[in-house]
């Protein structure tokens, strides 16, 4: 399970940390999940997260000043003696000195930010999705293409590395060479990157190692990109049907989402780079609406329909 | 599928021109090899893949191999990890 430290929440998300005596750097979260613990507030234990990081806004501030004092800590103390990550207070209000001597007694972090309280969970579970999202490597290469993400894979040598330099150098962005790590960020879109050891490198057969961003510059390389398409090099196989109209699509799947795929036979001559460019704007089209196939199909049928009148 | 763990024995470890070699000696065959360590899993042919490994002396790793010359392909990584 993957996992983040409160330090890192804490510099991210810009919290003040009102317990500096407690080490962050122990204290993991591996749940991209935010609590609001009003219903625990008012004793409601059951089916409590206490792996969530705890956000605690006017909501549950309103509840706590309507309770006699002994009451109020006594709700703070059944809350903090949960096993809880950290404890967050919203639009800068501070907890009174009693549940800050709390905090420290259990080890648990009182955090404060000056955010409203739905901003805050927002940008906590967007932070946390990304940070603890499911992660694969896979063997292929990410270029951005007119702002898509197409991931190329095949065997070893068919020559992906060359058709990323070719679209470089017409103009696109590399993301990463041979190896992509993949994020699954949400249940449509996954996110790739290079692993940092091999950033803005690609290996050329003959010619060794090339260093894309100092040879053809900072505006030829990305560093994450989503990742829209797939584009697989085969080699040219008689036997085999490949697509001719694009009436329906493939798919491939990553970490369970699903992303189209395009197989693509390649002969020697065929210009990888161009076939590669006119998916990506072919598949841009039809998200914006339009489906080249679709409207070949309506003009045969209706100048058939045409005849039959 | 052929499945072996290997120590790495050569002196300096994976360090570049070790796994350039490696590389290349997995490329000669037909079979689809891939070497794991600590979880990561990588296509033994890719040059860019065995880098992120960090592979110093001493470490284990798994290869595998699947293909018509996986026994020979498994064999003689085996081989050259070991420095024999």
């Amino acid at each position: 399970m993957y996992g983040v430290t409160i330090t890192e929440l804490i510099r991210k998300m810009d919290f003040k940390n009102l317990t500096p005596e407690l080490d962050t750097d122990k204290i993991i979260v591996s749940h991209p999940d935010v609590n609001r613990p009003a219903l625990q507030l008012t004793g409601f234990y059951d089916h409590f997260d206490n792996e969530r990081v705890q956000i605690i806004g006017n909501v549950e501030l309103a509840y706590l000043s309507g309770l006699t004092r002994e009451r109020r800590i006594a709700m703070y103390d059944k809350l903090l003696s949960g096993k809880i990550p950290c404890l967050v207070f919203c639009r800068g209000q501070l907890p009174e000195p009693e549940v800050l001597e709390l905090c420290g007694h259990y080890g648990v972090p009182c955090l404060s930010s000056i955010k409203p309280t739905s901003d805050v969970m927002a940008e906590v579970i967007r932070w946390l999705k990304t940070k603890l999202a499911p992660c694969i490597s896979i063997h292929g290469v990410l270029v951005d293409v007119f702002g898509e993400g197409v991931l190329i894979m095949g065997e070893s040598g068919i020559g992906k590395s060359e058709a990323a330099l070719e679209l470089i150098k017409r103009g696109h962005r590399l993301v990463s060479d041979d190896v992509v790590e993949i994020r699954k960020v949400s249940d449509d879109t996954l996110v790739g990157s290079a692993p940092e050891i091999t950033k803005y490198f690609i290996e050329l057969r003959g010619i060794g190692i090339i260093d894309v961003k100092t040879l053809f510059g900072v505006e030829s390389v990305k560093d994450t990109q989503s990742i829209n398409m797939v584009i697989k090099l085969e080699e040219w196989d008689k036997g085999r049907e490949y697509d001719r109209l694009g009436l329906e699509e493939q798919y491939t799947e990553f970490l369970g989402n699903k992303v189209v795929l395009h197989s693509i036979p390649i002969r020697p001559g065929r210009n990888l780079a161009i076939i590669v460019e006119s998916a990506a704007v072919n598949y841009r089209q039809k998200k914006m609406g339009y489906n080249a196939a679709q409207e070949l199909y309506n003009r045969v049928q209706a100048n058939m329909a045409g005849r039959n009148e | 599928m052929t499945k072996r763990t290997v120590t790495i024995e050569l002196d300096s470890g994976l360090e570049v021109r070790p796994i350039a070699m490696l590389v290349q000696l997995a490329t000669s065959y037909e079979s689809k090899i891939y070497v794991q360590s600590e979880g990561r899993k990588v296509n033994a042919k890719s040059i860019m893949g065995m880098m992120t490994l960090d592979l110093p002396a001493g470490e284990k790793v798994v290869v595998t191999a699947e293909g018509e010359d996986e026994e020979k392909a498994v064999c003689d990584i085996e081989k050259y990890l070991s420095n024999n």
